[in-house]
């Protein structure tokens, strides 16, 4: 028997062990060590990165770094997306560690949005937790906390700190009991087959026949095409869990 | 289910003869007349002129004739009765003797030793049960048992009546009354309409005598048609002409109630068809099907004021348990339930519709059978009511397939496997005509329609009444056949419900008739599971869930889990070398509580609080809690190492949300850090965030051991504590205030555990629980608790306050008091004012259930308006008025209720007043019997469950044990020595009590100690421990296996509340007062030091944590210190040999015979 604690520490605890090459045409002063990271899964690159930022300026001069930004094989990385969905999508059939080079130069404008500050990042998140708990709860869970609650879950991710986080995120994951479940279910699907960043709609938890939706209810409405019969389903839903749970935080 | 026990004492028979002459010697030939406890041949129902009554004379003693103008020899109590013990027929063949005769030698809860006798100077008059000089007559008491047999089958009701009054059919029937205030427990109401219209009153029915003794005709002003009754005092009745009956004036005097009073239909056209009465509500129907809630209904108005039209048309509506309603539509004869029902608003919100199948369309998908039967159905929200209905079918038809009219919905439907019109027939005016039951379902309908609608109406849901979801934009239904889901491991679920849904989804949708809710308690806001066809849920319903997804089943779980260990594996496995992108930190969490300060005047004064955590590289965490304040304009604070806090508890406090937090030195003073929260959830979030910090400093988590000691406090919350080895080491023991605790979810009164895992517990409301084996619930949500395991619970407890009234020439009794008198409306104590409008719930949690209503119950007795008088305050009090008295006094009672969660499950539907499971030998694993466990039900009956194990720790039934007089208390030792307190104080030992044997023999009556009355008994493995009304602990002093009821009792300690004795004959009580460096405290966990098997009484006390505990339970903990083991033994056999006599032989030789003798 397992808990939903468990579950929970291990989504949490979900760790893609990294190594970051500094780009090649960098220019340094001497060689340039690859260093090798445990990122959290449910993080962001760019809040996880200070350590990787500090390796590789210790070898560079001040007059080459321009802001950071990552890459993998030629993608370049969105740090507003969780890690776990960045490896996911683009390296999930890679080997292991992943390869991600870092640039200081170059700043893809049209690809990246720039990360100035954890600030930005802190921003995204909360915009990202206000509009799941829209669906969940019309924001009403979100909106009668306080802002010192707003950041103990803030600090809790920064932090890696999983029972600060859920001392606040457990809230936002309540419903009334007489309800089957959230509003909508806040979810985004996203692929590397198509065009479109991701999907997003409107979808309840129960069906209007009160039955309770499941996950593969979900996937045959809003995106039939992943459940075609020669697809595998693990590695997307894989995916799926690590994305629902750093999209309902 | 277990049958419910209950069994009618048959009126003691009463034996006299004369006595000796005052100058014979007393001593009387032994034997003569004289019975054993239970003398075996006297057993034996014999002619009473056989019987061992019998008149003295000088010459020849005792001899059985009496004087010419005497009572019978063998009489009921009054004497004026002839009763021969073989002339004392079973009321019916219903009823069954439990025991034989015997004779009763308990006097008032004294032993008379003297065969039973009790002796008097003339019939009738005050007996004594000592013999004087001038007692010229004597009498005894027989007892037997019988009890009604006849449960769980349709028993014919037997018309001993005159034929005559009783030739008409019954139309309808209707059972309830059962919770008139202050009415003795188990009284119900039968009320039944015949096809003439006449209204019948069955006298007499309760629960131990279910099927009542006669019918009485009530007279009413018109023809009857169908009848109502609520559980409380509501009776409405309509009549063929269309208007309504109400009973007025039915109180607990006067079941049957004084008048009638006629309520005129909503609208004169459409009369009154059919009506159904809750507590406080009526619902009727009327000839053009409408639905009517009737507006103002309550026990000082019964009739009501007006009627409110309701949307929709129904066949029938009915009201249940907790005004609750379903009905039948009329439309499409499928069964609804009134959502939204409160006690603010008892009309509900909306219909919706229930699915429910039949047997036969689920027989192919077994897990979802057992969703759907009717236990499990209701799921955790809805409870059986406990009140198992009474057979009401009056028609001599011998159809036993017919479902009860007052069962659960879904149970009918199980009842009636395959026959649609089987299925209907529930009501309860389908009694004679069995072939069409659907046609006469309700005489007053003039033609339902029973027509088979084909078509797929395999979802109720969408009939067109308003139905929030309905509005919503809808999807496609979710489920068209087509669509058969995926292979997948987690779409798979979905098969079940198709699966379901087909055999009625194709034409045959079950046409309803008739449904009752009587015996279905639904909570107002309850979370059902009608509604849909359920999904393999899992058991547990979770008001607050943590789970990513709401379908939650444990495979799914466990799939998912397993994914992530197997992710955790590939990506992790070969990298754990690797730094980690974020360094641990310190987190703090800060806030704002209320602290009782240190310093006087001692008082709440605002604090920051901060908790600082740290987690090292190895992960192990220390914190720091640290409490900010201001004293004389200088910052201070206190600090609080977590690692070495001892228990966090919810202090009782009916204006502040607080906590105290002890560390072994804070117990040692008897002054826990006391904090405020401002709202419930600050001090639940600190509450858990602190005992999770508690837990994890600790290393403890999951579920408690199955050594755990268990307590209460008097709060009600339940708190474990892991027992460290050497807790029980009789050399160096570990000090108990060192003791860490921590506290589960629920909110109970007892709590009593074994060895073996299994655990029970009483709520405040007598409700019976076993524990699941989750943690967490109550304010541990989230990540301090087990996500599954965990249900609701509720208790409920009354407050007492009382009325004062003092006598004066004028105007007799009234509300002035003099001067000097306490308050008018007080406590008990009368030093406290407590007024019906200022009077609150004990705490934040509990909320009112009810209005004030007189207690009748006090001791003392009360007059018929719930009077007790003295001749002043505060005295003793008595139920008349005499010259003498002056001053009165009366109590109201009003009842306050607690919804919490916790890892219970009710054990229904008996409540029950002790329970006792017996403690393991230590070393003995489990032998393969099932766990004895004894209980005594709030009544009094004792019971021994059967089937008690660590797979099924709830047991499966209970079995009955006679008792001559209501028992309290209860305690089965490791040797299944089962020693009981009767509720007159004396004890009593459970003879040849055995695996095989598992209800023992006979009683054996101990005498109390000397002027004391017992109230609670503990037993060991060898040693007896007894508690007495005023706080004394007393030993039990030579007990061997050869006479394990010992010989006499030995004074150990005063000043205990309670006490438990466990499988290594540790002994722990909860002590009355405390005296601590800083301040007294009340109720505190306490260990017996110095128990050895030479010196079993101890020597001191060792002191734990308090105060505030009521309950403690050490009775599983059977963990010896390993070192000292050897030591014990050793000791023990040089104590045999070397000390030719004395207790240490006793238990030496005790331990060494167990097995032949004890066990």
């Amino acid at each position: 028997m397992t808990d939903d604690k468990d579950v929970l520490r291990d989504v949490w605890f979900g760790r893609i062990p990294t190594c970051f090459t500094l780009y090649q045409d960098e220019i340094t002063e001497r060689e340039a060590e690859p260093y090798y990271l445990l990122l959290p899964r449910v993080s962001y690159l760019t809040l996880v990165t200070d350590k990787v930022k500090k390796h590789f300026q210790k070898v560079m001069r001040q007059e080459d770094i321009s802001e950071i930004w990552f890459e993998y094989e030629g993608t370049p990385l969105k740090w507003h997306y969780p890690i776990g969905l960045l490896f996911d999508l683009l390296a999930s059939s890679s080997a292991l560690p992943w390869n991600i080079t870092v640039h200081f130069k170059s700043f893809p404008e049209k690809d990246l949005l720039h990360c100035p500050s954890k600030d930005a990042v802190e921003a995204h998140f909360m915009s990202c937790v206000k509009e799941a708990d829209a669906l969940k709860h019309k924001s009403q869970v979100i909106n009668e906390m306080q802002k010192k609650d707003h950041k103990q879950l803030w600090m809790g991710l920064q932090n890696d700190r999983f029972d600060q986080f859920w001392a606040i995120n457990r809230k936002l994951m309540e419903y009334p009991a007489e309800e089957n479940g959230f509003r909508y279910i806040p979810f985004r699907i996203y692929q590397t087959t198509t065009e479109r960043p991701f999907i997003q709609k409107l979808f309840r938890p129960v069906a209007a026949d009160g039955q309770l939706h499941t996950l593969g209810d979900l996937l045959r409405e809003v995106c039939p095409s992943a459940l075609a019969p020669e697809d595998n389903p693990t590695p997307k839903r894989q995916g799926l869990d690590v994305q629902a749970c750093a999209q309902k935080v | 289910m277990s049958s419910r026990p209950s069994r009618h004492r048959e009126a003691g028979q009463w034996a006299r003869a004369w006595p000796p002459l005052p100058a014979r010697p007393l001593g009387r030939p032994a034997g003569e007349g004289r019975l054993g406890f239970p003398a075996a041949e006297e057993q034996s129902p014999r002619p009473g002129r056989s019987a061992p009554a019998q008149r003295w004379n000088p010459v020849g003693g005792f001899c059985e004739k009496l004087l010419p103008s005497d009572r019978w020899p063998w009489s009921d109590v009054s004497g004026l009765q002839h009763r021969p013990l073989d002339g004392v027929a079973l009321p019916s063949l219903h009823w069954e003797w439990e025991s034989d005769w015997y004779v009763d030698e308990n006097f008032g809860g004294e032993p008379t030793e003297k065969g039973g006798w009790t002796y008097a100077i003339d019939f009738p008059a005050t007996y004594t049960r000592d013999k004087k000089w001038n007692s010229c007559v004597r009498r005894r008491r027989w007892i037997r048992y019988r009890r009604y047999k006849s449960r769980d089958s349709w028993a014919k009701i037997p018309s001993k009546d005159d034929p005559k009054q009783l030739p008409d059919p019954f139309n309808d029937l209707s059972v309830g009354g059962w919770e008139i205030t202050d009415e003795p427990v188990g009284r119900l109401s039968v009320w039944a309409v015949s096809l003439q219209g006449k209204v019948w009153y069955r006298e007499d029915v309760s629960h131990p005598n279910p099927e009542g003794s006669s019918w009485s005709l009530m007279d009413t002003p018109a023809e009857a048609a169908q009848i109502s009754c609520g559980p409380h005092d509501l009776l409405w009745v309509t009549l063929w002409e269309g208007q309504a009956l109400v009973r007025e004036g039915i109180s607990r005097n006067n079941p049957k109630g004084s008048s009638w009073s006629v309520v005129e239909p909503p609208t004169s056209e459409n009369g009154i068809m059919h009506v159904s009465v809750g507590v406080a509500v009526v619902w009727a129907i009327t000839k053009d099907r409408k639905v009517w809630f009737r507006r103002g209904v309550n026990s000082h108005n019964p009739c009501g004021t007006s009627w409110i039209e309701m949307v929709g048309e129904m066949t029938m509506v009915n009201v249940g348990l907790n005004d609750q309603v379903w009905g039948i539509s009329c439309d499409d004869r499928a069964m609804y339930f009134r959502q939204g029902v409160t006690p603010s608003e008892l009309s509900g919100k909306t219909w919706k519709a229930i699915v429910a199948g039949r047997e036969s369309d689920r027989s192919h998908s077994g897990s979802s059978l057992s969703l759907l039967s009717a236990g499990c159905f209701f799921g955790d929200e809805v409870r059986g009511s406990g009140e198992s209905c009474a057979p009401s079918d009056t028609d001599a038809s011998s159809d036993a397939e017919r479902p009860g009219p007052d069962q659960p919905v879904p149970a009918e439907s199980l009842d009636c496997p395959g026959d649609p019109k089987g299925s209907s027939a529930s009501g309860p005016g389908t009694s004679r005509t069995t072939e069409h039951p659907a046609e006469v379902a309700s005489p007053a309908t003039q033609t339902p329609r029973p027509e088979p609608r084909p078509g797929p109406a395999c979802t109720p849901a969408e009939v067109p009444w308003t139905n929030i979801d309905l509005k919503e934009p809808k999807k496609t239904p979710s489920h068209p056949l087509a669509g058969l889901p995926e292979t997948t491991g987690l779409s798979s679920l979905e098969v079940l419900p198709l699966g379901l849904e087909e055999p009625y989804g194709a034409d045959d949708h079950p046409l309803w008739a008739w449904v009752s809710g009587g015996g279905c308690a639904v909570e107002a806001h309850s979370v059902l599971k009608w509604f849909s066809v359920q999904l393999g849920l899992s058991p547990s319903v979770q008001t607050l869930s943590l789970s990513i997804t709401p379908a939650q089943t444990a495979a799914w779980r466990k799939q998912v889990f397993q994914q992530l260990t197997e992710r955790t594996k590939r990506e992790l496995e070969n990298f754990r070398h690797y730094e980690q992108a974020v360094e641990q930190s310190v987190w703090v969490k800060t806030g704002t509580l209320q602290w009782w300060c240190n310093w006087k005047p001692h008082k709440w004064v605002d604090v920051r609080v901060a908790l600082e955590q740290f987690t090292g590289h190895d992960g192990a965490r220390d914190s720091i809690l640290f409490i900010y304040y201001v004293v004389h304009e200088e910052k201070k604070y206190i600090h609080v190492f977590l690692n070495e806090v001892t228990a966090l508890v919810p202090v009782l406090n009916e204006a502040k949300h607080s906590f105290a937090l002890y560390t072994p030195e804070r117990t040692r003073q008897r002054w826990p850090v006391r904090l405020a929260a401002a709202t419930e959830q600050d001090m639940n979030d600190w509450l858990a965030l602190l005992s999770l910090s508690c837990c994890e400093s600790r290393k403890v988590h999951g579920r408690p051991s199955p050594q755990a000691i268990w307590s209460i406090t008097c709060k009600g919350d339940i708190f474990v504590s892991e027992p460290s080895p050497d807790l029980e080491d009789p050399a160096h023991p570990l000090p108990c205030d060192q003791m860490f605790w921590r506290q589960v979810g629920g909110h109970l009164r007892v709590v009593e555990a074994n060895s073996r895992g299994v655990v029970w517990g009483i709520g405040y409301d007598h409700t019976a629980w076993v524990y699941t084996g989750g943690y967490g619930g109550g304010c541990f949500q989230g990540l301090a608790s087990s996500s599954s395991n965990i249900y609701t619970q509720s208790d409920v407890k009354s407050v007492y306050i009382y009325e004062n009234q003092r006598w004066n020439p004028v105007t007799g009794y009234t509300s002035r008091g003099l001067p000097t008198d306490r308050y008018m409306w007080s406590d008990a104590t009368g030093l406290q004012e407590c007024t019906k409008a200022s009077t609150k719930p004990p705490s934040l949690q509990w909320s009112w259930v009810s209005d004030w209503s007189i207690d009748f119950s006090v001791p003392g007795g009360t007059d018929q308006e719930g009077w007790q008088y003295a001749s002043d305050f505060p005295a003793s009090y008595h139920g008349y008025k005499t010259m003498k008295d002056f001053v009165r006094r009366r109590c109201w009672a009003r009842k306050c209720k607690l919804v919490t969660s916790g890892p219970w499950l009710e054990v229904a539907p008996i409540a029950l007043g002790d329970v006792s499971i017996i403690p393991e030998s230590p070393g003995a694993s489990g032998n393969g019997h099932s766990v004895a466990l004894w209980a005594v039900s709030d009544k009094g009956d004792v019971l021994c469950r059967l089937g008690v194990s660590e797979l099924n720790p709830a047991g499966s039934s209970w079995l009955h044990v006679g008792t001559d007089q209501p028992f309290a208390s209860i305690s089965i030792g490791a040797c299944y020595q089962v020693w009981a307190v009767a509720r007159d104080g004396s004890a009593f030992y459970r003879g040849s009590v055995s695996p095989s044997q598992p209800a023992g023999d006979c009683w054996y009556h101990i005498p109390s100690p000397p002027k004391q009355r017992l109230k609670q008994v503990s037993v060991g493995q060898t040693a007896v421990y007894a508690l007495d009304e005023n706080g004394n602990l007393w030993y039990r002093q030579g007990v061997t296996p050869s006479y394990p009821q010992g010989s006499s009792w030995e004074h150990v300690s005063n000043n205990v509340r309670r006490v438990s004795v466990g499988p290594l004959d540790q002994v722990w009580v909860i002590a009355n007062k405390v005296q601590g460096s800083h301040s007294l405290s009340r109720g505190t966990v306490c260990h017996r030091t110095g128990v050895q098997p030479h010196e079993p009484k101890g020597q001191g006390w060792d002191y734990g944590i308090g105060g505030g505990w009521d309950h403690i339970s050490i009775r599983a903990n059977a963990t010896r210190a390993p070192r000292s083991a050897s030591q014990e033994t050793a000791g023990e056999r040089s104590g045999e040999q070397g000390l030719p006599s004395g207790p240490a032989q006793v238990a030496g030789a005790l331990q060494e015979s167990l097995g032949p003798v004890c066990c």
